[in-house]
């Protein structure tokens, strides 16, 4: 198993996003995709994952219901709300925008090494 | 869900997040089951993935944006649990701030009434007044000049910037219907209620039309005259009355407590029916000018337009308008000397607010010392400091609010009591309520001195070394708050010296002043104004025959030894300044040397009991075709004959005539600015001349302000009636009024000193009381946290007395230096005493000298308890405490 890192900074709003923009989802559930997706590389500490939760639903980027699970137990599902997509557009366009320049920078910088 | 509605359903929320969590954790364990892990093992590692469900709670409580709110519900539950917990203190604590806060609201809203809140007319920003000036007028001495009413007519006419008003202060007598009564007036200009936007109660203002000479005779009443002779009914509309011998219609009811400059008037006439000669000429100036500045124009360019009207004026009339020049003020209401004092007493109450926050702050440093432990605990299991501190200042937010609540009540009960106390008349009275802005005032000091109370106990919130603290015994004071704890008493003995020091010299100051000889003999002296008949008035030997049978007439009433007439009456207001000078070559007005003058007749000495020092007083030689005289008092003597003898030199008073005037006598000084004031008056001269010499021009004027003075041989109030059935004249109308006696007079001359001497003892002992509490209150909590300490003193072979020695130093350190402090801050409140009060010495050693040993008297008697308590500890006892 690869070293794991800490997630960048701001990075776990949107990674947040990004799992329950595929639908409505329950905490322990996306705790468990983004553990999937990033495959064993990024460490979401569980404890940081709900405080990051409440505050997008306080404002206003998620939305909850309290639904029955396949197990028939009673948990919280969140879903994205009309903000909360364009919000997930805005922060994925620029961290694509951030990361390009980075890797642009990287390689310039092993162009210059050359 | 909205945030508002979140923060109602709280505890379902609470609920809804414990549920959240232990699915997480439940759905952890199982998947971990379903991997083999054993169940108990499974749950151990799913709580601690999470890391701690309860640091969890918090982050997610935070991330709610609600979270201050909800933090401040519970500081505030707590605190009230914790003010219940403890009833004692918290009624202490609450009591003392609202004692506090509740003189220093009350001292607030006669402040604001009198000097802050704006004039009570419509949109006073834009109001101004009209002033003249002209180079030699003595502004220090009269004050601003009003206008002649030609000039106020030209320039109401000619301005473009501003809508110009006017009223003259005037009075009479009103002999029907129903009893004959002197009435104040104003005459005043028909725009006078417009201009000012004050609807009149009923009525109508007037009219243009009856603003001019031989206009229908109408008059306005004042609401309360209104209400005193016409039972408040709508009837006296159209109906007639009688006033200065003629007939008035009423057309209108002025609002209730409608004023002008302060003054409230019973009755208005059109100002421009006065045909008096003052009224026709541009030299007399009577007119008081307020205006409204027109839409749109400003201050600026209204005094340059006013400004270039006057030196119009003076190039078309150079014989009375040359070197006059009017210029515009923002209208101000006039509230004489009072500002001072007030703001002395905002001052001094101030500091006992100071000191009552002193004494909360170190109840509650005490408390915060014996719950450091509890404050620790919360530190340890997860409370940050901030939200520690924040938690310490909602306490004594409330605790300040409830004092400061309780203070408004003190205050609302207050205010009357203490405005009706008041000695004297205390201008604007009217305008005095607990208002908005006052109810500002007093949450904004509830808070602020919960805050500056609550401050130092919550910064001792403990941080660091938290093991030290929970480990350690209660009783241990740490050196930080033993600092403050004895701070707190040096700044309060220091403040209660200052006030003590003040309370002493105005004590003294009264004391010197009450034993002062006011110049008379005060003793069995009635004083009383007098309106002759208005039909006496119409010519000058009617006048001096009415004032004649007056003065008969009086003379054989029973019980009555002298009698006289006079126009100012020492220590009453109202005096009559003028400029004199020894040779004929008199200089401008404003550098002549001033005196006061009177107008008597000739048994005013024998009335008043003043002295005669050299000369002769007035007789019936001097008559209006014989040589003008004078008698003057030793203090003209001196500034203007020096050592020479003065009888039978000559004075040149330009006011009285281009002619010389013959010191005919010398007497005695009168004390006329009152007791406590005359020391300190600017115009202390006097000289007198005889009412039978005031030319046929003034008479009028003159018997308009004349007094009646008696020497009784009964007591003078008992003379009253009799005097009034005497003088009330063939047509039943010459009222007498504002009756005193002499010896009211004197002592209301000291009414202010008395009034502030008993407000400034009271603070005074106020202050002490608090003082020695602190003390008492401090060393007991000190001594108690060293128990052990002294346990071991004495296990080790200390005495009672060593003990009781300890504590006295500790006590005598705090109390040196309060009083060192407090001297600097007695010298410097000596120095605004002196200038702000007649009669108090800066450097008044003997204060000091009893001050200093009474407070340290009062503080020592307030460690005693502690002290002896301190050395009763038993050894044994007390090193098991622990």
């Amino acid at each position: 198993m690869p070293p794991k890192s800490d997630l960048p900074q701001g990075t776990l709003d949107l990674l947040i996003l990004k799992v329950v923009a595929l639908g409505p989802v329950h905490g322990y559930a996306i705790a468990q995709r983004l553990q999937q997706v990033s495959r064993d590389v990024v460490q979401v500490p569980q404890g940081s994952l709900y405080p990051a939760l409440h505050r997008l639903e306080d404002r206003g980027l998620l939305a909850a219901d309290w639904k029955e699970t396949e197990t028939g137990r009673e948990a919280k599902f969140y879903r994205l709300t009309r903000k909360g997509r364009a919000q997930l557009e805005t922060e994925a366009a620029s961290w694509e925008r951030l990361s390009e320049a980075v890797r642009l920078i990287l390689k310039m910088a092993e162009g210059g090494a050359q | 869900m909205n945030r508002w509605l979140r923060l109602l359903r709280r505890n379902e929320i609470e609920k809804q997040l414990d549920k959240e969590l232990r699915f997480h954790m439940d759905q952890y364990a199982a998947d971990l089951i379903a991997r083999g892990q054993m169940p108990e093992e499974a749950r151990r590692q799913a709580r601690l993935a999470l890391g701690g469900s309860e640091q969890v709670k918090e982050q997610c409580r935070d991330a709610r944006g609600t979270r201050w709110f909800e933090d401040l519900l519970q500081d505030f539950r707590y605190a009230v649990r914790s003010m219940r917990h403890k009833p004692e203190f918290s009624a202490i604590a609450i009591l003392t701030l609202a004692l506090g806060i509740g003189a220093t609201t009350v001292m607030f809203t006669v402040v604001y009434g009198v000097l802050l809140k704006p004039l009570p007319y419509p949109d006073p920003g834009t109001l101004v007044s009209v002033h003249a000036h002209t180079e030699t007028w003595n502004i220090a001495v009269y004050g601003e000049q009003n206008l002649a009413y030609l000039d106020f007519l030209d320039i109401q006419r000619e301005s473009r910037c501003l809508e110009l008003a006017g009223w003259v202060y005037n009075a009479g007598t009103l002999s029907g219907p129903g009893e004959a009564e002197h009435l104040d007036e104003f005459e005043a200009s028909s725009n006078l209620f417009s201009v000012l936007r004050v609807p009149l109660f009923q009525g109508r203002a007037f009219l243009a039309s009856e603003d001019r000479p031989g206009g229908a005779p109408v008059a306005i009443l004042g609401y309360s005259l209104w209400r005193r002779r016409f039972a408040a009914s709508p009837a006296a509309i159209g109906a007639p009355l009688v006033f200065n011998n003629r007939r008035y219609t009423v057309v209108g009811i002025a609002p209730p407590g409608f004023r002008l400059g302060g003054e409230e008037a019973d009755i208005y006439t059109p100002a421009g029916q006065d045909t008096s000669k003052y009224m026709q000429k541009r030299g007399p100036h009577p007119v008081s000018v307020i205006a409204r500045l027109r839409p749109g124009e400003k201050l600026v360019q209204a005094g340059t337009e006013v400004a270039i009207l006057g030196k119009r004026l003076a190039e078309q009339y150079p014989d009375t308008n040359k070197g006059r020049g009017f210029g515009v003020q923002p209208l101000r209401p006039d509230v004489g000397d009072v500002g001072p004092t007030l703001w002395l007493l905002l001052g001094a109450v101030s500091l006992v607010l100071l000191i009552a926050c002193v004494n909360v702050a170190s109840l509650l440093l005490a408390r915060a010392i014996s719950r450091q432990r509890e404050l620790a605990m919360r530190v340890a299991l997860g409370a940050g400091r901030s939200r520690l501190i924040r938690q310490c200042l909602t306490e004594s937010a409330l605790l300040g609010l409830s004092g400061g609540v309780l203070g408004v009540l003190l205050a609302l009960l207050g205010i009357r009591p203490f405005v009706t106390f008041w000695p004297g008349n205390l201008p604007r009275i009217e305008e005095i309520h607990l208002n908005g802005a006052v109810l500002l005032f007093a949450i904004a000091v509830s808070l602020a001195s919960g805050l500056a109370f609550g401050l130092a106990p919550a910064l001792g919130a403990p941080t660091r070394q938290l093991e030290q603290t929970l480990s350690a015994g209660a009783r241990t004071v740490a050196g930080h708050s033993r600092r403050l704890h004895h701070g707190f008493v040096i700044s309060e003995i220091a403040l209660a010296l200052v006030l003590l020091i003040a309370a002493g010299m105005l004590g003294r100051a009264l004391l010197r002043q009450s034993s002062l000889d006011p110049g008379l003999n005060i003793q069995n002296v009635l004083i009383a104004r007098m309106a002759l008949s208005p039909a006496t008035l119409a010519n000058p030997a009617g006048i001096r025959a009415a004032w004649k049978d007056v003065l008969d007439r009086a003379r054989r009433v029973p019980g009555i030894d002298s009698i006289a007439i006079v126009d100012t009456v020492p220590m009453r207001e109202g005096n009559n300044q003028l400029g004199y000078w020894t040779n004929a070559a008199v200089p401008p007005e404003n550098q002549q040397p001033m005196a006061l003058a009177t107008s008597v007749t000739p048994d005013y000495l024998k009335v008043m009991g003043i002295p005669l020092r050299q000369g002769r007083f007035f007789d019936d030689r001097d008559q209006i075709h014989s040589e003008p005289v004078i008698v003057i008092d030793d203090v003209l003597a001196r500034s203007a004959f020096g050592r020479d003898d003065p009888v039978g030199k000559r004075l040149w008073i330009p006011e009285m005539g281009p002619g010389p005037l013959r010191v005919v006598g010398v007497v005695g000084h009168v004390r006329h600015w009152g007791l406590a004031g005359d020391d300190q008056a600017s115009v202390r001269a006097q000289f007198y001349y005889p009412f039978s010499q005031v030319p046929d021009p003034l008479l009028r004027r003159w018997s308009e302000l004349m007094s009646i003075a008696a020497r009784t041989r009964i007591a003078p109030l008992n003379l009253v009636e009799p005097l009034r059935r005497t003088l009330s004249g063939a047509s039943n109308d010459q009222v007498l009024y504002e009756v005193r006696t002499m010896e009211q007079l004197a002592s209301d001359s000291l009414a202010r000193q008395r009034f502030l001497l008993l407000l400034f003892g009271t603070f005074a002992g106020v202050a002490l009381l608090l003082a020695c509490i602190g003390v008492y209150g401090v060393l007991a909590y000190l001594t108690n946290r060293r128990v052990p300490e002294i346990g071991v003193r004495m296990a080790l072979g200390a005495t009672a007395s060593d003990v009781m020695k300890l504590v006295f130093r500790q006590s005598f350190g705090m109390i040196f230096f309060g009083l060192a402090i407090g001297f600097a801050g007695a010298i410097a409140a000596g120095r605004v005493l002196a200038r702000l009060v007649a009669g108090v010495q800066a450097s008044d050693a003997s204060t000091f000298a009893i001050s200093i040993p009474l407070l340290i008297l009062a503080a020592l008697f307030a460690s005693l308890l502690p002290a002896r308590r301190a050395s009763r500890v038993d050894p044994l006892m007390a090193l098991r405490q622990d």
